[in-house]
């Protein structure tokens, strides 16, 4: 009674092998350490009030970025162990890690990475700079916001949580079956998948209508779509493909799980199944999945270089055209991750040829960055370090991609290390540069003051040289004939040099990581010498630099006009400067909401009780979740209003502090 | 939220939240295209659909889709009364149609037929249930906001819920007439 009371849950869920152990070890560790100096500083209420519960669209896209930052550290440690793995895991010798082992580390790498890094800092960086960008003071829906955001966290923990008690799934990040079949894999690990998964991605679906609105529906007065700076177009374009995708992976995951635990036959090999068809669903989420990564970070880059290059964006309207273009082409090409499927030559040609058209408004925009730069005053700070970092892997990993476009070429190529040098190329630069080159830009608009420039170049050369270091190798490796996902090989093949060669880059990037969290706190200590007093420390052109640095709560106490694109820059101009206004209205805004942690509180007990089949756990989880939503939507006073007196004040104390 | 600001805001929201859904059964539809044919020696469409059922079905939905349209009318027309006999009755036709929908998974289940048969089996429960999931959630929101209705009257944000609750209603009933074509009429010819 009790046994089936609890699922499938036992005592021999909790992990013993050394490896494990120190992993979970380390994080109950910290947040042991975290919990006793919030208790030591008396800082719960703080922490509840100020933050957990807070619908202001800055902090919670610093919460965003500081999930995604950690996540950043735990997906870094998974290819730490992997490189060493594979460095030394040749002939006789075996490595540190058993192959089931190492499948849950690639997996979790990959999931990670992409789901809770590149997310993580991407809503983040949306949340901080997309309403003050359009001279907004809020999002649309400020609630479902904070709600999207513990969405994400509950999908973080149920990742986490697989550490600890029971496993993660062995069958790869984006679990293919039958592989990812009850048959195949009969552990909880693609449980724990799945329902990460799902919980953050019903998160990030309803971000995305929250943006879209935001950005339809909020602009300042006199912002037109083709005056919006570049960065809100990109964000845009990327909203649509979640809009578009993320309901794809819901069904996809809901599929796989109906298939695991009622005994469907959707993808498993017999019954009727056809395990094809999931291939084919992931992906047409998949490959859109990319670009709503990478769109935002395009956009970093057409805000970072026009600022550093002291000029206005080049070919803002074939900018705004070739967002489009990729956010349409990127639901054309999904059957290039297989090609080797068998669908036949014509079908093969269609998605290779729509592939290499993908190129072509990607290449639109790096030449409109480049031409930007062209005859400008070109301030070589961190961000635009990144930026031209950036243009250089990205360039390379651009053109393996469109060698791999050529579906022969592919039949080469497909599930070799060549394969994986080219999308971390890809990411790495794409996503990962564009986010710390955003992050490094809008930080002092975000805590008020700047990040320690030297160090920031430090980091950055580490990581650019620990980069070519780690991937370099693996395209020769994948030309070699090596696979992904290797636990061992062959002494004879001699690939170990390479492997090993490898390893260091990863290590390198590894200093470069140590770097930024030593930048991160230098500048946190000499935050008093590096102020940013003026709200506009890089002499930017946008709105979100016009009001102060860090903004009030209301961002804005007169929403400012924008009659034209780079409206700050034209402000600033002599004698157009029109700031003078010191007629306060009230402000309405919302008030805290503890409603969106309950419901994704709720949504965690109900996801862990579907991996461990704990039925009446997921009763209560469900139970929650609609009860709660229905107590928030019946709550009508959910406002308060910042009467116009407090708003002088406040202007009034901030004008002393910084003038 | 009471401007028309954020009336306009809600329901542009709700809209994309509709197309999203739309998304997310257009992906249902494919995958019962490709599964239709993988019966895995077990029946088919024509075996186990009973057409005049699913017309009965399909009547009482769609009848439930006008009587809500005249509850949105009595709302902008200010009648509570009115508001709360129509939808109601909606209520009741939301209910019958989920019964009749129960009925039909007894009955299959009941011969065998359950969705561990067949790649097809699974792909028609899954996608027709996943609508009647719908249906619940609508149900259960048309209840909270009858309550509301009753307990506060037509204030703004009530009509608005009510507004958005309709399109729900009408939406799910623009999927239906797509599984009644595409899974039971082409599958019981």
């Amino acid at each position: 009674m009790f046994a089936n009371l609890l699922g499938r849950l036992t005592w021999s869920a909790i992990p013993t092998d050394a490896i494990t152990l120190g992993g979970v070890l380390s994080m109950v560790g910290a947040s042991v350490l975290i919990i006793i100096l919030l208790t030591y500083f008396k800082r719960w209420k703080w922490l509840w009030r100020e933050w957990l519960t807070s619908l202001d669209p800055k902090k919670i896209g610093v919460m965003y970025i500081v999930v995604g930052l950690i996540m950043l550290l735990r997906g870094g440690a998974d290819a730490l162990m992997m490189r060493t793995q594979q460095a030394t895991s040749v002939g006789a010798h075996h490595g540190i890690l058993n192959a089931n082992h190492f499948q849950q580390v690639f997996s979790a790498h990959g999931t990670i990475m992409i789901f809770f890094v590149g997310m993580g800092l991407m809503f983040g960086l949306i949340n901080l700079v997309v309403p003050l960008q359009i001279g907004s003071r809020d999002v649309a829906f400020p609630f479902l916001n904070s709600m999207s955001f513990w969405l994400f966290a509950a999908g973080m923990v149920l990742v986490n949580l697989s550490l600890v008690i029971g496993q993660f799934s062995s069958a790869g990040w984006l679990a293919y079956p039958p592989l990812s079949e009850l048959h195949f894999s009969p552990g909880v690990g693609v449980d724990y998948w799945i329902w990460s998964l799902q919980i953050a991605g019903i998160g990030s679906l309803l971000s995305g209508i929250n943006f879209i609105v935001t950005i339809i529906k909020m602009r300042a007065p006199g912002m037109s779509l083709m005056k919006m700076p570049m960065f809100s177009w990109s964000v845009l374009g990327a909203m649509t493909l979640v809009i578009f995708a993320f309901p794809i992976l819901t069904v996809t995951l809901a599929l796989l799980y109906l298939d695991r635990a009622m005994g469907m036959h959707f993808f498993t090999a017999a019954g009727g199944g056809n395990a094809m068809m999931y291939v084919n669903l992931i992906w047409a989420w998949g490959h859109p999945e990319v670009y709503i990564l990478i769109l935002p970070a395009f956009g970093v880059f057409s805000e970072v270089v026009p600022t550093f290059s002291g000029k206005k964006l080049f070919g803002y309207t074939s900018m705004v055209w070739a967002i489009w273009g990729i956010v349409l082409l990127s639901f054309l090409v999904w059957l290039h991750h297989f090609f080797t499927m068998g669908a036949g030559a014509d079908v093969n040609a269609f998605f290779g040829i729509m592939t290499m058209l993908i190129a072509i408004p990607t290449g639109v925009k790096i030449f409109n960055w480049l031409f930007t730069m062209y005859r400008g005053r070109i301030r070589f700070t961190t961000p635009m370090l990144w930026f031209m970092g950036f243009v250089l892997m990205f360039t390379i990993g651009g053109v393996a991609g469109v060698l791999m476009a050529v579906p022969p070429a592919d039949f080469q190529l497909h599930n070799s290390l060549f394969l994986v040098a080219h999308f971390h190329t890809m990411i790495v630069s794409g996503v990962i540069f564009g986010y710390f080159a955003g992050l490094t830009y809008w930080f002092p608009k975000i805590f008020g003051f700047r990040l320690n420039e030297r160090l920031g170049k430090y980091a950055f050369g580490c990581w650019l040289s620990g980069f070519f270091l780690a991937f370099v190798p693996l395209y020769f490796l994948g030309l070699m004939g090596a696979t992904r996902r290797l636990d061992h090989y062959a002494s004879n093949l001699g690939w170990q040099p390479l492997f090993i060669v490898a390893g260091v880059g990863v290590l390198l990037i590894g200093c470069g990581v140590g770097f930024q969290v030593l930048q991160l706190t230098v500048s946190i200590m000499r935050r008093n010498q590096n102020r940013d007093l003026s709200g506009d420390p890089w002499n930017g052109r946008t709105l979100e630099w016009t009001t102060v640095s860090p903004p009030p709560e209301y961002n804005f106490a007169v929403i400012p006009e924008a009659d034209e694109r780079d409206a700050f820059w034209v402000m600033k101009k002599p004698g157009r400067h029109s700031g003078t206004e010191e007629h306060y209205k009230a402000i309405r805004m919302p008030k805290n909401s503890a409603a969106g942690i309950v419901i994704a509180g709720f949504a965690l007990l109900g996801g862990f009780g579907a991996v461990w089949h704990i039925w009446c756990l997921c009763t209560v989880g469900l139970l929650g979740v609609i009860c709660a939503v229905i107590v928030r939507t019946s709550n009508e006073d959910s406002e308060y209003t910042i009467p116009a007196a407090k708003v002088a004040k406040i202007e009034a104390e901030t004008k002393e502090r910084y003038v | 939220m009471s401007d028309p600001e954020a009336e306009s805001k809600a329901l542009t929201g709700f809209w994309i939240y509709l197309m999203t859904d739309c998304v997310l059964f257009a992906s249902l539809f494919a995958t019962f295209a490709v599964l239709r044919n993988n019966t895995y020696g077990g029946p088919g469409g024509d075996e186990l659909f009973s057409l005049p059922f699913v017309l009965t079905e399909t009547l009482i939905l769609l009848t439930s889709s006008f009587t809500c349209g005249l509850g949105m009318l009595s709302a902008r027309m200010g009648s509570k009364k009115q508001v709360l006999f129509w939808f109601a009755l909606t209520f009741l036709l939301g209910v019958a149609f989920l019964g009749l929908e129960l009925s039909e998974f007894h009955r299959l289940a009941a011969e065998g037929n359950n969705w561990r048969r067949s790649g097809f089996l699974s792909a028609f429960f899954t996608l027709v249930s996943t609508h009647g999931l719908h249906i619940t959630a609508g149900l259960l929101w048309m209840a909270v906001m009858m309550y509301k209705t009753a307990r506060r009257g037509l204030t703004t944000g009530n009509v608005r819920k009510l507004t958005m609750l309709s399109l729900f209603w009408h939406f799910l009933d623009v999927v239906w007439i797509f599984i009644f074509s595409i899974v039971y009429l082409i599958g019981a010819l």
